[in-house]
C-alpha cells in the first residue's frame, strides 16, 4: 500500500541571533527564528497564510555581512549567519517607517501602532501637517463591508488573499502607480458592481483597519466597539458540509465579528459570505 | 438591473414553548412542564394504540453529534423503533449508500489536503465554487500546484470556469457518460489489472455491461462529444492520482445510488482508491450530515456504522443501553412520508428539520404532516413545518450556543462551543429529549456533551480514540479513529493495496448499474429540463440565510439560456408562470449564459416567495429513498405584462 508522504525531513540549521545560538528548521525565515526565541520584531504587510510581500519594511534586521537591512519576513534563515535584531540601524529604519507611514496614513485603528510609535521614538508630525494624506471618507456601499483607503499603507495582503493565493477572485488590485498607487475594483467601481463575492478573506487580512467589517465599524462610530468586553469562542460553521472553523467575537450576547483560525487545516483563515456573515438568525430575538 | 420589492419572510426565534388545544386552533404560549407533558402524552398515546413503529424521529443533519446520539437513543429506547432518519434523505444518502455497498463504509475516501496534492482532479455534478466554497479552495491550490480540473455539470457553472475540460451531459445521463468513459478505459487497456484482480470483484459482468456505450452512443445519448469524453477517460486513467468528487447532481435523482455506483466503478478499474492523493469523496451538503448518520440517526444502522441486522452489534448496544431493539431496519424519510399517507405512523418527533418546505413535492408533504395525530417540532424558529406541529419546542442554535461535535466531509469530527447565551426559555436539545424521555420513563443524566461524547465512544470503536482533548489539541480528528494515541490516516481503504489477502478483506465489487432516464420526461407540453441547485450566498430553504443583507442575493428566478429567452420572447426580470405536471409558481426570468437550450435552473432558496419544490417530482431512490430534486419537466408561460412592468429590465 502507498504510505502517506510526509516530505522530506527538515533538518534544524544553526544561527547566531543578537549573539546567542539559536536553532531553526531549514526553510524557515528569520522572523520564525525571532518569534520562536521570544522576540518581538513588529510586522504590518506580513501575513501567517501569506507568501512575503516585503512591502512595508518595518520589520528589518541586520545581517553580517549584508550591504542593507533585511526583511526578517522574507530572508530565509541560513547555517552560521549572524542577525541583529535590535541595533541603532534597525532601530532608525523602523523609525522611519513608522513616520512615513503614520504621517500619510491613518493608524488609528492598526493594532500596536501606538506601542511601536512611542517604542522607536518615531514623529509622525515632522513633516508638518502637509504631509500627504488621502483624505478621504470610508467608502459605504454595502452593509456587509466598509473600506475606509485613508487607513490603507498598501500592504497588498487584501490584493494577495483576493487573488491567485486564496480566494481567486480578484476583485481587487492596485491602481495608479507612485503617489497615486490605491486599492481598487476594476474601474475603482462601488464593490456592489464588482466581482467581490463578500468573501470577507480580505478584512481577515488587512493589518490596519482600512478594510472593516460594517457591524464592527457602525460600533466603532458610535463607541459601543470594546474588544476588552468581547470573547472569541471557535465554533464550526452551519451553512454546508466542508466544516469550517468559525472564531465567533461576541460582545453583549451579540456576534459582533466572525473570523477563522489562521492555522485550521480546513479553512487556513479563510471562509464564504455564508460562514462570515450569515450569522444574524440566530440572534434575530424578537 | 433593478432591485425587485421583495417580501421576505424574516424568521425570528423562538423564546417559549407552544402548543396547540384543539385540531384547528391556534399555537398559543404554554409553560415548559406543560409543553414537555403533552409531548410525551402523544408520544405514548402513539405507541399504545398503534405500537412503537407508528412513531418516528426526524433527527437534524445540522445539530451535534451529541444530540444525534441521544435522538436515536431515544427511538431506539425510549419509543422502541428504529424508525429514525434526518434530510440527509433528501441529499446524499445515495451516496452513504453507494460507499457502503462498495467499500462497507459509507464516508469519502480522502481529506481535502489531498486534493492540493493529487495530479487530476473530476468534479462532477458538483458546483463546490458556489456550494462549498473554502473546498474549493483546497481545488484552487491543486490546480495553482499542477493538477488538471475536470467538470461535468449540465450547467457551465463557476466551478466548470476552472476546469481543463467542461463535459455538459443532459440531465440524468450520468451513468452513460461513466459507462463510455469505463468502456473507453478498458479499450485502451488502461485499467489497472493488477488492482482489479486483488481488491474488486465482478469485473468481467463490469466489461460486458459497458461494452454497448461507444463513444458515439454516449455523444448521443449524453450530449458531450466523443472526443471530451475519450480526453476525460484517457486522463482519468493516465493520472498517478487522480479525486473524484460530487455533489447533489449525482445524488439528486431517482437512481441517485446507481449514479453513485457507476462513478466507483471508475476509481475501482483505475485504482483511484485507498492510497493519498487518491479517492472518492461526496462534498456534504450540511455541517453534520455525515455526522448524523455516523451517530446512528439512520432507520438501518446503529452509532458507529454497527448494521442493525448484525446480532454482535445490537447485543452490545441492548447491553449497553439495558433494552431490546428490534432487529429489523426502520423507515427511511421517505418511507415515513409515504406512512403518513397510509395512517400507519402516527406521531413524529421533528428535531431541527423543515421537510414541510424542503420535501420534494412540497403540496404533498404538508398534507401528509397534516394527517399525523401528533406532531412534536423542535428548532430556533417557528419555520412552516412548527406552525403544523401540536408542541413546539424552543431550542439552542446547535452551532452557536451549544457544546458538541460536528462531523464534516472529511470525515473530521471538530468541537462546536458555545458563544451566545439562547434567548428567552429556549433550552439545549439534548435536554429536551432527556425531559421528554423522563416522562416516559427513563431517566437519562448526561452531565454535559462531553458525557454524551464519552458514551458513544464507548459503543463505537471508531470514534474511540477522539476525546475531547485530542479533538481541541488537534482541531479536529477524522475517523476511523480507534486509537486514543495514535494520529489517524488522511485516507480510508488503504487495506485494498495490501499484499496479504486477510488483509485486503472484502474486494469491493462493481456497480452493475444500468442507465435509467429522468422519470420526468420532457415532451411537447413540458418541453423544458429544470435542475435545481444553490446559489453562494444562500442555503437551502433560507430560514437562516435569508437574514443577512447579501449583497449579492437578488430572490428566487427561473434562469433560462439567452437562445430560450429569445424563443419565449421573455426578458430578465419578466415575471412568467413556470408549470410543471404537479405545480405552477410564478417567478422573473434569469438569463444564464452557462445553460444551453432546454434546461432552466432555480434554486429552493425562497420558498416564500416562489416555492420551487411544489414543481419537483416526488420520485425516489429505490435504494436510499432521496428525491430527483435535479430533474423536473417544466414549460415557461408568458404573462400578459402590464406596460410600466416591461421597461424595468
Amino acid at each position: 500500500m502507498t504510505s502517506i508522504p510526509l516530505g522530506p525531513p527538515r533538518r534544524l540549521i544553526e544561527f547566531t541571533l543578537d549573539g546567542e545560538p539559536v536553532r531553526t528548521p531549514e526553510g524557515s525565515t528569520v522572523l520564525d527564528a525571532c518569534r520562536a526565541a521570544g522576540k518581538d520584531v513588529p510586522t504590518l504587510c506580513e501575513g501567517d497564510t501569506l507568501r512575503p510581500k516585503n512591502a512595508c519594511r518595518v520589520c528589518v534586521v541586520e545581517v553580517e555581512g549584508a550591504r542593507t537591512l533585511a526583511p526578517a519576513c522574507s530572508r530565509r534563515a541560513e547555517p552560521g549567519m549572524e542577525v541583529r535584531t535590535d541595533t541603532e540601524r534597525t532601530r532608525h529604519s523602523r523609525k522611519l517607517v513608522l513616520e512615513l507611514l503614520a504621517s500619510s496614513v491613518d493608524l488609528s485603528t492598526t493594532p500596536r501602532a501606538a506601542e511601536w510609535i512611542e517604542e522607536y521614538g518615531a514623529e509622525p508630525d515632522r513633516f508638518g501637517p502637509d504631509a500627504a494624506r488621502l483624505g478621504e471618507s470610508p467608502r459605504i456601499d454595502n452593509d456587509l463591508y466598509v473600506r475606509d483607503y485613508d487607513k490603507c499603507i498598501l500592504c497588498y495582503k487584501c490584493v494577495d488573499a483576493c487573488g491567485d493565493q486564496w480566494q481567486n477572485t480578484f476583485a481587487i488590485s492596485v491602481a495608479g502607480r507612485g503617489f497615486d498607487a490605491r486599492i481598487a475594483v476594476e474601474h475603482d467601481a462601488p464593490l456592489t458592481d464588482s466581482a467581490c463575492v463578500y468573501c470577507g478573506n480580505c478584512i481577515e487580512v488587512c493589518p490596519t483597519g482600512a478594510l472593516s467589517f460594517k457591524s464592527e465599524f457602525d460600533m466603532r462610530a458610535a463607541g459601543t466597539w470594546d474588544e476588552e468586553r468581547q470573547t472569541e469562542t471557535t465554533t464550526v460553521c452551519a451553512y454546508c458540509g466542508v466544516g469550517c472553523n468559525l472564531t465567533l467575537h461576541v460582545q453583549d450576547n451579540e456576534i459582533v465579528k466572525v473570523t477563522s483560525p489562521h492555522d485550521n487545516p480546513v479553512t487556513h483563515g479563510n471562509l464564504c459570505i455564508k460562514g462570515r456573515f450569515g450569522y444574524q438568525h440566530v440572534q434575530n430575538r424578537d | 438591473m433593478k432591485k425587485r420589492d421583495r417580501d421576505t419572510r424574516n424568521y425570528t426565534r423562538l423564546t417559549h414553548p407552544l402548543v396547540r388545544d384543539h385540531r384547528n386552533g391556534p399555537l398559543r404560549r404554554a409553560s415548559w412542564d406543560e409543553a414537555l407533558a403533552r409531548a410525551a402524552d402523544g408520544f405514548r398515546t402513539a405507541r399504545v394504540e398503534h405500537g412503537p413503529d407508528a412513531f418516528a424521529m426526524l433527527s437534524c443533519a445540522r445539530a451535534t453529534n451529541e444530540m444525534n446520539y441521544v435522538a436515536q437513543k431515544f427511538t431506539r429506547v425510549v419509543m422502541g423503533t428504529n424508525n429514525v432518519d434526518s434530510c440527509n434523505r433528501t441529499c446524499h444518502a445515495p451516496s452513504v449508500a453507494g460507499l457502503s455497498a462498495v467499500f462497507g463504509s459509507g464516508g469519502g475516501t480522502s481529506s481535502y489536503a489531498e486534493v492540493e496534492h493529487t495530479d487530476l482532479i473530476v468534479m462532477w455534478g458538483s458546483n463546490a465554487r458556489f456550494a462549498h466554497p473554502i473546498f474549493f479552495q483546497h481545488v484552487l491550490k491543486g490546480i495553482r500546484s499542477g493538477a488538471r480540473m475536470y467538470a461535468v455539470d449540465p450547467r457551465r457553472t463557476d466551478t466548470a470556469q476552472w476546469a481543463e475540460s467542461w463535459l455538459g451531459p443532459n440531465v440524468g445521463t450520468d451513468i452513460p457518460l461513466a459507462h463510455a468513459v469505463g468502456r473507453e478505459i478498458i479499450r485502451a487497456g488502461l485499467h489497472n489489472t493488477a488492482f482489479i484482480e486483488r481488491a474488486t470483484s465482478g469485473f468481467e459482468d463490469y466489461r460486458a455491461l459497458v461494452e454497448p456505450w461507444t463513444l458515439s452512443l454516449a455523444e448521443k445519448v449524453t450530449g458531450v462529444p466523443a472526443a471530451a469524453i475519450r480526453d476525460l477517460a484517457h486522463a482519468y486513467a493516465t493520472a498517478e492520482r487522480a479525486q473524484l468528487c460530487w455533489t447533489l447532481g449525482i445524488t439528486e435523482h431517482h437512481n441517485g445510488t446507481d449514479n453513485v455506483r457507476a462513478l466507483i466503478n471508475l476509481a475501482l478499474l483505475t485504482g483511484h482508491v485507498g492510497r493519498f492523493g487518491s479517492g472518492v469523496q461526496p462534498l456534504r451538503g450540511q455541517n453534520n450530515v455525515q455526522g448524523g448518520g455516523d451517530m446512528g440517526a439512520i432507520p438501518n444502522r446503529l452509532p458507529g456504522f454497527q448494521d442493525i441486522l448484525d446480532d454482535e452489534h445490537r447485543a452490545k448496544f441492548e447491553r449497553a443501553w439495558d433494552t431490546v431493539i428490534p432487529p429489523r431496519y426502520g423507515m427511511t424519510l421517505t418511507d415515513m412520508f409515504e406512512a403518513m399517507e397510509h395512517g400507519t405512523l402516527r406521531a413524529v418527533y421533528c428535531i431541527g428539520e423543515n421537510p414541510a418546505q424542503s420535501e420534494a413535492d412540497s403540496e404533498q408533504a404538508m398534507r401528509r404532516l397534516q394527517a399525523l395525530d401528533h406532531l412534536v417540532v423542535q428548532d430556533i424558529f417557528l419555520t412552516r413545518t412548527a406552525e403544523m406541529a401540536d408542541v413546539v419546542l424552543p431550542a439552542t442554535a446547535s452551532w452557536a450556543e451549544t457544546d458538541g461535535t460536528t462531523t464534516n466531509s472529511e470525515r473530521r469530527v471538530q468541537r462546536v462551543r458555545a458563544a451566545l447565551a439562547p434567548p428567552g426559555e429556549a433550552r439545549e436539545d439534548i435536554d429536551i429529549i432527556c425531559e421528554v424521555a423522563e416522562r416516559l420513563g427513563h431517566d437519562w443524566k448526561f452531565a454535559d456533551a462531553e458525557a454524551v461524547w464519552d458514551e458513544l465512544r464507548s459503543l463505537s470503536p471508531d470514534h474511540f480514540g477522539m476525546t475531547y482533548g485530542r479533538l481541541e489539541e488537534h482541531q479536529g480528528l477524522q475517523w476511523p479513529c480507534p486509537d486514543p494515541e495514535l494520529l489517524p490516516s488522511s485516507f480510508l481503504h488503504g487495506r485494498l493495496w495490501a499484499a496479504d489477502p486477510g488483509e485486503r478483506g472484502r474486494a469491493a465489487p462493481f456497480g452493475l448499474v444500468e442507465h435509467d432516464p429522468p422519470v420526468d420526461l420532457t415532451d411537447e407540453e413540458f418541453p423544458i429540463r429544470l435542475t435545481t441547485g444553490r446559489r453562494l450566498d444562500s442555503y437551502n430553504t433560507g430560514v437562516q440565510s435569508g437574514s443577512f443583507a447579501s449583497p449579492l442575493r437578488r430572490g428566487e428566478y427561473v434562469e433560462l439560456c439567452p437562445e430560450d429567452a429569445e424563443r419565449y420572447g421573455v426578458t430578465v426580470g419578466e415575471q412568467v408562470r413556470v408549470a410543471s405536471r404537479r405545480g405552477t409558481v410564478e417567478a422573473p426570468v434569469w438569463v444564464d449564459p452557462g445553460l444551453r437550450p432546454g434546461l432552466a435552473f432555480m434554486t429552493m432558496h425562497f420558498p416564500d416567495e416562489v416555492d420551487t419544490n411544489s414543481l419537483t417530482i416526488e420520485a425516489n431512490c429505490p435504494i436510499a429513498g432521496t428525491a430527483e430534486f435535479k430533474a423536473s419537466a417544466i414549460r415557461i408561460e408568458k404573462l400578459p405584462v402590464p406596460a410600466a412592468r416591461s421597461h424595468q429590465g
